[in-house]
């Protein structure tokens, strides 16, 4: 076990700095791929034990990510008993993420739950009696993670992985029983088709890859907007929203926009939230911004959560707004429950038949929980998505792209090299493999079944 | 009561597992018995007498690199030899032949008869004698006793073995044998469970009665090669085989009869492997296809028995003659012997241990289709390994288990014991994760050495071995150090060899690896080639041009072996292991992993469950190693 890993060490979108370990082999040498020390400090000469000032740049483009000041500790004389280097930088999820993906990016792996832990024990750092609690922290970490892989395993990547390597599979299927059956009838793929089908699985994957580079979701955020006529309370829901999240990861005031942005974090689901509030200084939003401009908002949505006021009667604003939502995702969201019920729910549901009604109370506080566990069930359910692959949010699922992608890209090289059919399987069988990692399928009996099931064989 | 002598190891069958076991333990030095049903029936194809094939082939040349005898066996009596695949890259090639059934036979009985320090004796096996869990011997029906330290059980479809051909069944073994009826309950006894399989085979016809005009033909290669890295190449006479299809009037004859079949009527109960499917299968399965091959292969020189490829049934007799009358060249077809399935007791091999032994019952091996597979090279895979590791055991030596990135017999053997079987298991490339490094041509580099170490391979053949070992690292070595440069009189050289010129310079290695350049050719063209067989020139070929995924190939079998070698006490109690699964608990408590790699195969065991085991195998050696 001498790879170099790389985790998150502190917990995200919490507290003021946040931390980036890597341990082993090469930690120094991945840190020092993405970090420029102040003073020209040459990595060479850095001894342990000690802090360095510096920041983290993308080294491609030089685009600077944070500041950061950086540990080294030479093993065994560290936590995991390897050389291990710690990045700590401004806390919150953007710097965090941004470092740690660096880090995949350039020679480490994701760490596994537990990993340096486990390490720290097999190096003799954590003494015997704490055996139990690791064991018990990888099996926690595990379950709480194939729980999370579960409820995606519902979503759009999910679909999509499954997707590619059933592509895959066919693929593989079908040049394995032309090998394994060369006397059989049946069709064979020659290393041309082969290249070619990749060349779309690829496309596919570089276009998940690159949305995931980008961190679409995790810096933007699902954009979510805070819709309904003035005064039924969207700024107070915004309110409530962020202080039951309790992790604002960073507020962008809109100053370049004409609304009000926040984010906040459900559940580990990051919201762009958007209060059409910034825009509403004069009485009526739909007159102010017009009804072209209100459904041009809704338009660019990946949620929307439309505010009605449950003390007053439907009015002619809320139509409108209720007719703009359309075929758009969106949440019907009575508020004001604690007041005197006015509003017939049965002249909204005429409008938006098809739209899930909640009724909460943002000052008493009632059915928020209700409304964070729907938000973040549509995510999981892949109802909501923030445009082409939003879901991938996990530094796992990157590497394991990546992997799928150099695997693909290397398929094409070998049929350019008019190599033969058994090279090109090793990749093929690789990249299936990669893309494998994250739907948790297991590798198998998978092509035999597939073989037999596409073809007629037998003797 | 007889007592009728001591042996170190007994083999029971002698069928291709059986014949492989009892050389081996000879050959090691093994004072060794070969127990048969029939003397007359040793080493019997009871299919096709169709030797090789993808992943068939491989393992016939690794049985030869260690020293077994099915590769030459099949040399010396091959009616037909042809090399599949070619087209599809050299780890994939497939040699495969045709046999002489009859003097396959003859001749390995020959040999078996001809080995020192084996006896072949024809006998009913009814018991395996167990003392405190160790074998000591076996029983005869007729009440002889042989002691001995260790026993192969390769028993074929023999156990309790059930003939059913349509309304018509009997027990019995193939071709009208006996079948063992009294094995399976002592086994049972030993605590060892069965399970139920079964395979079949097509009608035998009569050559005078085919009509060849209306069929292909299907020659053997020109240039033959040869399964044993010690045959001779020689170019011998060679029969034809043909092929000719099935058609919707043969279809329609099928369906019309399916009610008929024991498939469907529930008198076939075993498992059947879905490779190898009746053609009621295939008719049932595949509605769309309109036809279906049907190849016509020779059983020998000496006989006018036709084996009909394809064409496996259980339907009864009549249905079978109906049929076959519908396919262009069998309008006149006389059958000489109707196809059949056979169902029959096999063990269940994840009671195994990796060196083939019993977990529960020490010096009890089996192998072959008594594991649970399917094939004369799978079982003579098995039979060999066995017969090794029975022979190690005896002598007091550690077993030689071979890895999934060694050989195809490491990986057969891994799935067997590890993954067990839910039909007869085939060997297929696709099974092998390495299959660039376990090529059919490189056998002996993969394994003589190992089968010197262990005593079954000779001087003689370790000798040759070493030889053609060292050529071809020389001569890799020289190609990759020989640099030719632009000049004119390279230019013209790569012009008439057919392929672009160079600008700088470049070693011969590097312009091996183009694609429209062969060994061969370089050899024409540049001066000092040395001469070397077209085996090794093969080898220097291959390694040059696929380096690159040779490369990528060992860098994955790194990985692999990392977790091949963290290994896993026998004892281990996975009761007491908190924190695995139930699931994982049980399973491995059944299989009892040798190593974590292993353990991570086990379907059911998740990757958290390796990491909890990880940790706790740290902990277990860390405290034997304070205490």
């Amino acid at each position: 076990m001498t790879d170099t890993i790389s985790g998150i060490s502190t917990p995200l979108g919490e507290g003021g700095i946040g931390i980036v370990r890597i341990s082993g082999e090469d930690a120094l040498k991945v840190a020092e791929r993405i970090t420029q020390l102040k003073a020209n400090i040459s990595f060479s000469s850095i001894l342990s034990h000690t802090i360095h000032y510096g920041f983290i740049a993308e080294p491609k483009t030089g685009e600077k990510i944070d500041e950061i000041l950086m540990l080294y500790m030479k093993g065994p004389r560290s936590f995991t008993g390897e050389d291990v280097v710690e990045l700590h930088c401004h806390g919150g999820l953007i710097p965090v993420r941004s470092i740690y993906e660096l880090t995949i990016q350039y020679g480490a792996r994701p760490a596994e739950p537990g990993e340096f832990t486990k390490r720290a024990f097999l190096n003799g750092r954590i003494d015997l009696a704490q055996a139990e609690a690791v064991i018990d922290l990888i099996r926690a970490k595990t379950e709480a993670g194939s729980r999370a892989a579960l409820t995606q395993l519902q979503g759009m990547l999910s679909t999509k992985i499954k997707g590619m390597r059933h592509a895959l599979l066919e693929m593989i299927a079908f040049a394995e029983a032309a090998i394994d059956f060369p006397e059989e009838d049946i069709e064979e793929i020659t290393t041309a088709q082969i290249a070619e089908r990749v060349g779309v699985i690829l496309t596919q994957i570089n276009n998940l890859v690159s949305t995931a580079h980008s961190g679409k979701i995790m810096r933007e955020g699902l954009y979510t907007v805070i819709a309904g006529k003035p005064n039924v309370g969207k700024s107070s829901l915004l309110n409530a929203l962020l202080r039951e999240s309790r992790a604002i990861v960073t507020d962008i005031p809109g100053t370049t926009r004409d609304v009000i942005e926040e984010f906040i974090n459900i559940k580990g689901i990051p919201l762009r939230l958007v209060d059409t509030a910034g825009v509403r200084e004069t009485k009526d939003v739909v007159e102010r911004i017009g009804v072209e401009k209100t459904q041009e908002i809704l338009e660019k949505a990946d949620l929307i959560l439309m505010v009605l006021d449950a003390s007053l009667p439907l009015s002619k604003e809320d139509r409108t707004l209720l007719t703009a939502l359309k075929d758009r995702p969106a949440v019907v969201i009575i508020n004001k429950t604690d007041l005197p019920i006015v509003l017939n729910e049965k002249e909204v549901t005429d409008i938006v038949p098809t739209k899930k009604i909640m009724r909460l109370s943002v000052v008493e506080k009632e059915g928020l929980q209700e409304l964070e566990d729907y938000l973040v069930s549509l995510v999981y359910e892949g109802k909501v998505t923030g445009g082409e692959g939003a879901i991938i949010t996990n530094a796992r699922h990157l590497y394991a792209l990546q992997k799928a992608e150099g695997s693909l890209s290397d398929v094409l090289q070998t049929v350019g090299d008019q190599m033969p059919v058994d090279c090109v399987v090793v990749d093929l069988r690789a990249a299936w493999e990669a893309l494998g990692e994250i739907t948790g399928d297991t590798v198998g009996e998978d092509i035999i079944d597939q073989i037999f099931a596409t073809f007629c064989i037998g003797k | 009561m007889f007592n009728a002598g001591v042996y170190d190891v007994i083999v029971i069958g002698a069928g291709h597992a059986g014949c492989e076991a009892a050389l081996a333990a000879a050959r090691m030095g093994c004072c060794t018995l070969l127990a048969t049903i029939s003397l007359d029936n040793i080493a019997l194809m009871p299919c096709n007498p169709a030797v090789g094939g993808p992943a068939k082939g491989h393992l016939v040349r690794e049985i030869d690199a260690l020293g077994g005898e099915m590769g030459i066996n099949t040399d010396k009596c091959r009616i037909q030899i042809r090399m599949l695949n070619t087209g599809k890259g050299p780890a994939v090639h497939a040699l495969r032949a045709q046999a002489d059934k009859k003097a396959y036979q003859a001749r390995m009985k020959s040999v078996l008869e001809n080995q020192a320090k084996l006896e072949v004796k024809q006998m009913m096996v009814e018991k395996i004698l167990i003392q405190d869990g160790k074998v000591t011997g076996i029983q005869s029906e007729t009440g002889a006793v042989y002691e001995t330290k260790a026993v192969v059980l390769a028993s074929g479809t023999y156990l309790q073995g059930r003939v059913i051909v349509g309304d018509t069944f009997y027990t019995g073994g193939p071709n009208g044998q006996r079948a063992a009826l009294r094995l399976s309950e002592s086994l049972r006894e030993a605590g060892i469970s069965l399970v139920r399989f079964k395979t079949g085979t097509p009608a035998r016809i009569d050559k005078n009665s085919v009509d060849f005009s209306k069929m292909t033909l299907q020659p053997g290669d020109e240039e033959p090669v040869n399964f044993s890295f010690l045959s001779p190449l020689e170019k011998k006479p060679q029969l034809s085989c043909w092929l000719t299809y099935t058609n919707e009037h043969t279809h329609d004859v099928i369906r019309r009869n399916l009610h008929r079949s024991p498939l469907f009527t529930g008198q076939i109960q075993g498992t059947g492997p879905r490779y190898c499917p009746s053609i009621e299968d295939k008719v049932v399965r595949f509605p769309e296809k309109t036809s279906h091959q049907v190849f016509v292969e020779p059983e020998g020189w000496d006989t006018s028995e036709m084996y009909v490829q394809g064409m496996s049934t259980s339907l009864p007799e009549d249905v079978q003659v109906a049929f076959l009358r519908t396919i262009p060249g069998l309008e006149e077809v006389k059958v000489m012997r109707p196809g059949y399935a056979i169902e029959y007791d096999c063990v269940v091999p994840t009671q195994l241990k990796l060196s083939l032994e019993s977990k529960g019952v020490a010096g009890l091996f089996t192998a072959g289709q008594a594991n649970g597979t399917s094939g004369y090279e799978e079982a003579a895979a098995q039979g060999l390994m066995a017969g090794i590791n029975a022979s190690l055991l005896v002598q007091n030596r550690e077993p030689l288990i071979l890895s999934r990135s060694e050989a195809y017999i490491g990986v057969l053997i891994d799935d067997l014991v590890t993954k067990g079987t839910n039909e007869p298991y085939r060997m297929m490339t696709s099974r092998a994760e390495y299959r660039l490094l376990l090529r059919q041509d490189n056998a002996d580099l993969r394994l003589t050495q190992k089968g010197y170490e262990i005593g079954l391979v000779s001087q003689e053949r370790y000798e040759k071995f070493s030889a053609k070992r060292e050529i071809i690292v020389r001569e890799i070595t020289r190609l990759k150090n020989t640099v030719i440069g632009p000049t004119k009189e390279v230019l013209e050289k790569l012009s008439s060899l057919g392929t672009a010129g160079i600008r700088s310079g470049l070693s011969l290695a590097e312009l091996l690896r183009r694609p429209d350049v062969t060994y061969q050719l370089l050899s024409v063209y540049f001066p000092d080639f040395p001469e070397i067989s077209p085996e090794a020139a093969e080898q220097v070929e291959i390694d040059i041009k696929y380096e690159g995924y040779i490369m990528k190939q060992i860098q994955q079998v790194e990985r692999f072996n990392k977790m091949e070698q963290k290994k896993i006490p026998s004892a281990l109690d996975y009761g007491k292991i908190q924190g695995l699964s139930k699931e994982a608990q049980q399973k491995l408590s059944s299989v009892r992993p040798a190593s974590l790699g292993q353990a991570a195969r086990i379907s059911g065991v998740s990757p958290a469950d390796i990491s909890i085991l990880l940790v706790y195998l740290e902990q277990y050696s860390h405290r034997r190693e304070t205490t």
